[in-house]
């Protein structure tokens, strides 16, 4: 009866836990004002929401068979969902969505910029290689 | 009841992410909004085998969280190569 209460009093208090921070990041969702902010909050649903609520589904459950696969839902979410909001972010950028915030007109250029860091990125590899190179003999 | 108060409120996130859906303003809103929406559905099928004690619904969640993540990137490839085959598009610049 005992150890019964106290499984319920703690899946009870992670699913809780979930339950805030779902609600926490559908209204950031909702109502930030960027991409980038938005993605801020889609990652407290996916992370903190989805991981405390099957912490909670596991305490529940107990050592069975569906605690495996709740185990493997869990992972294979904590793990993938941070990549897929980072891709979101990337594709975003790359393709001119502009932050809103105070640099803008650095953002605005990043395209030209972007190129002129990667060529000058090779040659100061290359140059840096020579470098080493001359240092070595 | 817990777990009643947890549905209940994957339906009301839901919702909200819905109404993201619709106004997003550019494409990649929607996508964010149907990656959580995603998640939400997962979330949601579990909780619904375990109220009705039937725990055959934690596969299909496992089967969702694997589903959403490859659509999610097909539909992000989509949108930065332009196609979704090995064929490379003929703008490449």
């Amino acid at each position: 009866m005992d150890g019964q209460m106290l499984i319920t009093i703690l899946s009870g208090f992670f699913i809780a836990c979930g339950v805030l921070a779902l609600l926490i990041g559908s209204l950031g969702l909702l109502r930030l004002p960027d991409v980038y902010c938005r993605i801020h909050a889609v990652g407290m649903i996916d992370t903190a929401g989805a991981s405390f609520i099957i912490l909670g589904m596991i305490i529940h459950e107990g050592f069975t068979l569906v605690t495996v696969k709740l185990v493997l839902i869990g992972v294979f979410m904590f793990f993938t969902s941070p990549i897929a909001t980072h891709a979101v972010a990337q594709v975003a950028y790359k393709s001119g969505v502009v932050p809103v915030g105070r640099n803008l007109a650095r953002n605005a250029g990043a395209k030209t910029t972007k190129k002129n860091a990667v060529k000058s990125n090779g040659v100061a590899k290359k140059t840096g290689k020579t470098k080493s190179t001359s240092r070595g003999t | 009841m817990m777990m009643l108060v947890a549905i209940s409120a994957c339906a009301v996130c839901l919702l909200m992410a819905l109404v993201r859906t619709m106004l997003g303003p550019t494409a990649f809103d929607r996508v964010l909004a149907v990656n959580s929406i995603g998640t939400l559905i997962i979330l949601g099928i579990a909780l619904h085998g375990f109220i009705m004690e039937r725990p055959e619904f934690v596969d299909i969640a496992l089967l969702y969280a694997i589903l959403n993540f490859i659509g999610t990137f097909a539909v992000l490839k989509l949108f930065s190569t332009g196609s979704l085959g090995d064929a490379p598009p003929s703008s490449k610049n």
